[in-house]
């Protein structure tokens, strides 16, 4: 089952509203993503930490061995 | 469940560096698994590889033990370093150099430095 980007943007921006989101279609298949996002609520936490506030975001998605959402390469950083 | 995370803990601790994956270190089953095992085998840090797709109760139960939902996921000392993205970016910036130094772990830094000049 694919997903739109836009339905990841919605959700991360859920999560972090004031945030730089991009997403990309890594093999144009709607099946792997890479998302950056850049927020200023990263500041003092560490990468884990930081992709763990966004994952958090996109639990639903990703939750058990046939979420929608099977592949995503998290790039999460703070805004200079 | 419990004693799935009982094992786990008890892999991450008696071993220096531990991998869980998909696949195996000689036979990895997936391109994210595969990256990773691919960076510490290329820099000859010594590692235990668990392949989570040899028991489902791992598989779940290591995404609850880190709170981390995807795999591959690298344990240094016990401590959850991160999955295959994080791991890329701290070897091409070498801060995955100055964790294995600070705990002790054996690795090849000329290695290390071949992976970050072919990917500069």
């Amino acid at each position: 089952m694919a997903i739109e980007a836009r339905d990841i943007e919605t959700l991360i921006r859920a999560r972090f509203p004031a945030a730089r989101i991009t997403i990309t279609d890594l093999a144009g298949d709607g099946n792997h993503w890479a998302a950056e996002v850049i927020d200023e609520s990263f500041r003092g936490m560490n990468r884990v930490q930081q992709q763990r506030a966004v994952y958090a975001a996109l639990q639903a998605k990703m939750a058990g061995a046939h979420g929608e959402l099977h592949a995503l390469a998290l790039t999460t950083k703070i805004p200079e | 469940m419990s004693t799935a995370k009982d094992q786990i803990r008890q892999t991450v601790t008696s071993n220096d560096v531990v991998l869980f994956m998909k696949g195996t270190k000689m036979m990895p089953q997936c391109g994210f698994s595969s990256r990773v095992a691919g960076v510490l085998n290329f820099m000859g840090v010594e590692f235990a590889d668990v392949d989570v797709l040899a028991d489902a109760d791992i598989r779940q139960g290591i995404k609850e033990f880190s709170d981390w939902p995807t795999i591959p996921q690298l344990y240094v000392k016990g401590e959850f370093v991160g999955g295959c993205d994080i791991v890329t970016e701290m070897t091409l910036s070498g801060e995955l150099d100055a964790l294995f130094e600070a705990k002790g772990v054996a690795f090849d830094k000329a290695a290390a430095d071949k992976i970050r000049a072919a990917n500069g």
